[in-house]
């Protein structure tokens, strides 16, 4: 078979239309080939495990065995003395904190005097072979002292002593906050109804396919690359320099392509910080690569919420005031667990208009491995709460869910009540679009017993409206060389976790300039080579870096067509840039070609090389804790699934799914379709399986708490045979904010996965199981109970009594607020502390 | 005069993507530890190493193998063949085409495996159904994908095979048409 073009032919193919001359769209909008997948399909790709350097040497670490203990002594020297074995680190070799938020500086790269959770590393072995660090690793002698464990949220609640972390809101207890947004007590007298649901969401893990690794090559006199599957190869960069206490110009972090990321490799972690040592003590490469057990050690996965929704609704569906409370296990290290408490509440008003908020949350310290983001960070937990909450009382109301969702929909370009500024909004033809498509209004609750249909929706950012740590740079930066031979350089710093993101930064220059992806040339993800773009998380590249790119390959594209104009005789206006060539629309036959193009400019200019930047526009939230929730846009989505529950057993399978996502514009199509489903199918996942729990050892084998499977086989995932048909439909409501309008999709239509099966379960059967996973043994149960007589239910039943204090309290917009609190300097008020402090007090010291 | 060979140690002849290498490896060393390390073919990846995951499957005498679970040693007198061998001189195996054009590789990592495995079933049958996909392919995970990109891609292969020129619907590239009602509202 011909190999097919960088275009796809046949149905897929650029439409003859587009290749009309003038203002046709080149690639933008057309599926066209990613400009990484002939690499991906031919083995070439180079993953961080498939780099080897001469002289390079193996390292492994040692982890705790133990959930929470003070070091006691570590003995090295049966290991020492075993073949091949050339160094040693211990917790002291590195002893400067990090992390990933400037708040939560609270890991060290080996544990110095105590461990958190089984699996924190202790020591790290250098060897000559993997196989002889790994032997040398069993021969080192940790001993510890136990200190009592920290298992759940109620036992981080009721314990203050022992502190894991002698930093925290109080005792164990991380994070406190606690906002209201508006008079909530008069929207809840406006309230026909009040309705109250407390819900559970188990935590799970990101289970990447590629096990993280880390390769460290010490250079020149004193300098040093670190290679590594890393999401965020700036925020290691940074870490690597505060650690090694190096400036951070003499480290180069280079991101490999990820072998699948989904948040969790995002933090910087022990192993790239060690490894990194290492290097520099031996003078040589040091690799390592985890093993899959210690990957699921690593996490930094969803975390485990349990969260209670009390609102006021009107006959009609109308919601006058909502009070949502959750409490997070954020496991043993902080890590984007600050921000990760304020998304549980954050995006809670952005689908459907809520007058009055109020929001309170714990994240709570647990000796178990570190929660953090995993795709939709935060926000799957009380989207979760939300729909279901939402579909029980549409059902209460006599209702149909689609409509109660349809006749509230926030409306565009407006700001909601905890000050979120909404751009465009596609829900309602999300929502028409899976409704029609599933037949919803001829088929639900009229389906025979056992199969049923459930509707859900959600949204995303796309893009976090403030970078990790406060600063005034942009978040996203491109630069582009051009040069007579007619290849385009496009540097960047964004990586490459398989969203797709090259190919968008390759898609835009090319589309702006009129060239093909052939004649671009990605340098990506380095931190010597190219400019900064934060990372690959909060689903913020294409629109950050697509804009960085849309305005360098603007500024390319002018001056190129200065240059041309003047040659040619034919003013700028008139010039067109399509298919490799330059020319003039008025006389399509006077023109150069591209490589003349760039001759004709770099002549006139000398070396030609442009720039580009993003920054997000500010919002208008001017209260702490502000800075979690904005974004320059918001992406929408839509589900209708489909259900069939055996009623004896408690067994379901997922039989269709409909999901509809608003991505704005899609810059390449069949990409988007990727996203889409594979957000459907790791939603899936979490509802039908995914779980990261733990259990206790037995009384006589150290009682520690550990991972229930932290192994492929145990952790069950779905497979092939588990993915049900996907009808997905990309709707696209462009949002001025986005790169020819275009918004996320990588993380939104996760959402709405986990409450549309919930709420199909429902419809199928008649019972609720208000928790994720929704295993079938509780589908059973709930039947159980409902065959009883008593409640068809299974959930949890309370919410631990905390004591919030004072609300910040947030006029809404409706109310005549300026963004800002009114009770701000109150003692005692509970409030974001931290990185948002840090943000608004540096804002308020660059207002001076 | 070459020393004896190291209690340990063993020297084998393999025969990978056609091509016979004499190698030598610590004896308990898996297929892929030796083909990603000795021979340098790091386009077989791995993602436990414990016969779990399915990222890791190459072809011995062109049945699909889980290359952690199998020492090299054994692979001794049979035909290896791993993804760096599947495409022609530069020309892309249709089943490699149809990946990269429907994204059914995203990060990638678990594409080879899934290559592999796919290629062992369109041998026996390219006409093979969607289901019959699903099933030879169930033991590989892909976190990516949501696997319908991998459907499609191996089915789009398979007519190829079979000497026909039907690329995949265009519902595929852009997604479902929206139902009447909505374009009009
Ligand atoms: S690496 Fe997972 S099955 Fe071999
Ligand atoms: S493409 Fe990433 S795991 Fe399959």
């Amino acid at each position: 078979m011909a190999e097919r073009s960088e275009k796809q032919d046949g149905a897929a193919a650029k439409p003859e239309a587009a290749r009309e001359i003038a203002v046709a769209r080149n690639i933008v909008g057309t599926p066209y080939r990613r400009v990484d997948g002939r690499a991906k399909v031919t083995g070439q790709t180079r993953f961080a495990d498939d780099l080897s350097f001469p002289r390079m040497v193996h390292m492994r670490l040692v982890r705790s065995i133990v959930p929470h203990a003070r070091i006691v002594s570590i003995d090295t020297s049966k290991a020492a003395a075993m073949p091949g074995v050339l160094a040693f680190l211990v917790g002291k070799d590195m002893p400067n904190t990090f992390g990933i938020l400037p708040v939560s500086q609270d890991e060290h790269a080996l544990c110095i005097d105590k461990v958190r959770f089984v699996g924190d590393p202790v020591v790290a072995i250098a060897a000559l072979t993997d196989d002889q660090a790994y032997e040398a690793s069993l021969a080192v002698r940790v001993e510890y002292e136990s200190l009592e464990t920290i298992a759940t949220v109620e036992e981080a609640i009721a314990t203050s002593e022992p502190r894991i972390h002698d930093y925290s809101d109080e005792g164990n207890i991380h994070k406190k906050v606690s906002m209201q947004f508006g008079e909530l007590e008069e929207g809840f007298a406006e309230a026909d109804e009040i309705f109250e649901d407390v819900l559970l969401f188990e935590g799970n893990t990101h289970l990447p396919m590629e096990q993280h690794a880390t390769v460290a090559v010490p250079e020149d006199d004193g300098r040093i690359t670190v290679w590594s599957s890393t999401q965020t190869p700036h925020y290691l960069h940074r870490s690597l320099a505060k650690v090694l206490e190096l400036p951070a110009s003499r480290i180069r972090v280079i991101a490999c392509p990820n072998g699948g990321g989904f948040g969790g490799k995002s933090d910087p972690f022990n192993h790239e910080i060690a490894a990194a040592k290492m290097a520099l003590r031996l003078g040589r490469p040091v690799k390592i690569c985890l093993t899959r057990e210690e990957v699921f050690y690593c996490h930094r996965g969803r975390h485990p919420v349990l969260m209670k929704l009390r609102t006021g609704f009107k006959r009609d569906g109308r919601m006058t005031a909502q009070h949502l409370q959750t409490a997070l296990d954020g496991g043993a290290y902080g890590s984007y667990g600050v921000a990760s408490t304020y998304y549980t509440g954050a995006l809670q008003t952005v689908t459907y208009e809520l007058p009055r908020y109020r929001f309170d949350s714990v994240r709570c310290f647990t000796n178990k491995p570190p929660c953090g983001p995993k795709r939709g960070h935060g926000t799957p937990q009380p989207r979760f709460g939300l729909e279901v909450h939402l579909d029980k009382v549409a059902v209460k109301l006599g209702i149909d869910p689609a409509d109660i969702r349809l006749n509230n929909l926030v409306q565009p370009n407006t700001i909601t009540a905890n000050w979120l500024k909404v751009g465009s909004i596609g829900l309602k033809k999300c929502i028409e679009a899976v409704v029609a498509g599933s037949g919803w209004r001829e088929r639900r609750g009229k389906l025979p017993h056992g199969r049923g249909l459930g509707l859900a929706c959600g949204s995303y950012l796309s893009g976090a409206g403030l970078p990790i740590y406060w600063n005034h740079m942009p978040q996203s930066g491109v630069q582009l060389k051009l040069d007579r031979s007619g290849c385009v350089a496009a540097f960047c710093g964004q990586t490459e976790i398989g969203q797709g993101s090259d190919s968008v930064l390759a898609g835009i220059v090319a589309e702006v300039l009129g060239i093909e992806l052939l004649d671009i040339r990605l340098c990506v993800a380095d931190t010597d080579l190219t400019p900064v773009d934060l990372g690959s998380y909060s689903s913020r590249v294409t629109l950050m870096m697509g804009n960085a790119a849309l305005q360098a390959a603007q500024r390319a594209r002018e001056l190129v067509a200065r240059a041309v104009s003047e040659q040619l005789k034919v003013p700028q206006d008139r010039l067109v840039f399509a298919e490799r060539r330059v020319f003039d629309s008025e006389d399509p036959s006077k023109g150069l070609s591209w490589p003349e193009a760039c001759v004709c400019a770099e002549s006139r200019f000398g070396t030609l090389g442009t720039t580009g930047s993003y920054i997000p526009p500010r919002s208008p939230g001017r209260y702490r804790g502000a800075g979690v929730g904005p974004s320059p846009a918001y992406s929408y989505s839509a589900t209708v699934v489909e259900v069939e529950v055996d009623p004896e057993t408690g067994l379901y399978r997922v039989e269709h799914v409909w999901m509809a996502h608003d991505v704005g514009k899609a810059i390449n199509p069949v990409l988007v379709m990727g996203q889409i489903e594979g957000s459907v199918y790791m939603g899936l996942g979490e509802a039908l399986m995914e779980e990261q729990v733990f259990r206790r050892l037995p009384k006589n084998r150290s009682n520690a708490l550990v991972h229930k499977h932290p192994s492929m086989l145990e952790y069950k995932s779905p497979t092939f045979l588990e993915m049900p048909k996907v009808t997905s439909y990309i709707i696209e409501d462009p949002d001025p904010n986005g790169p020819f309008g275009a918004k996320e999709v990588g993380q939104g239509p996760l959402l709405p996965m986990m409450p549309a099966i919930a709420n199909a379960i429902f419809d199928a059967v008649g019972v609720r199981v208000d928790q994720i996973p929704v295993h079938p043994h509780l589908v059973a149960k709930a039947l159980e109970e409902k065959a009883r007589g008593k409640e068809p239910r299974v959930g949890p039943r309370a919410f631990p009594s905390i004591d919030f204090g004072t609300p910040l309290r947030v006029p809404t917009p409706a109310e005549g607020g300026d963004g800002q609190a009114v009770n701000q300097d109150e003692a005692k008020v509970r409030t974001g502390t931290g990185t948002m402090t840090e943000r608004e007090e540096a804002l308020r010291g660059t207002k001076r | 005069m070459s020393s004896p060979v190291p209690p340990g140690t063993s020297v084998a002849t393999l025969r990978v993507n056609g091509e016979e290498r004499t190698v030598a490896f610590p004896t308990h060393h898996t297929l892929l530890e030796v083909l990603r390390e000795e021979l340098g073919l790091t386009g077989t990846k791995h993602g436990c190493e414990l016969g779990e995951c399915g990222t890791c499957t190459v072809l011995v005498d062109g049945k699909p193998v889980l290359s952690c679970l199998v020492l090299a040693v054994e692979a001794e007198g049979h035909a290896v063949e791993t993804v760096e061998g599947l495409q022609q001189g530069n020309q892309l195996h249709p089943l490699q085409s149809a990946f990269a054009d429907l994204g059914a590789a995203q990060c990638g990592y678990c594409t080879p495996g899934i290559l592999m495995a796919s290629k062992a079933l369109l041998a026996e049958n390219p006409a093979a159904s969607r289901e019959q996909i699903a099933v030879a392919l169930s033991g590989n995970l892909c976190r990516c994908t949501g696997y319908q990109k991998i459907l499609e891609a191996v089915e789009w292969a398979g007519r190829t095979l079979c000497g026909e020129n039907a690329p995949p619907a265009r519902e595929c590239s852009f997604g479902a048409p929206l139902p009447e009602e909505v374009q009009r509202g």
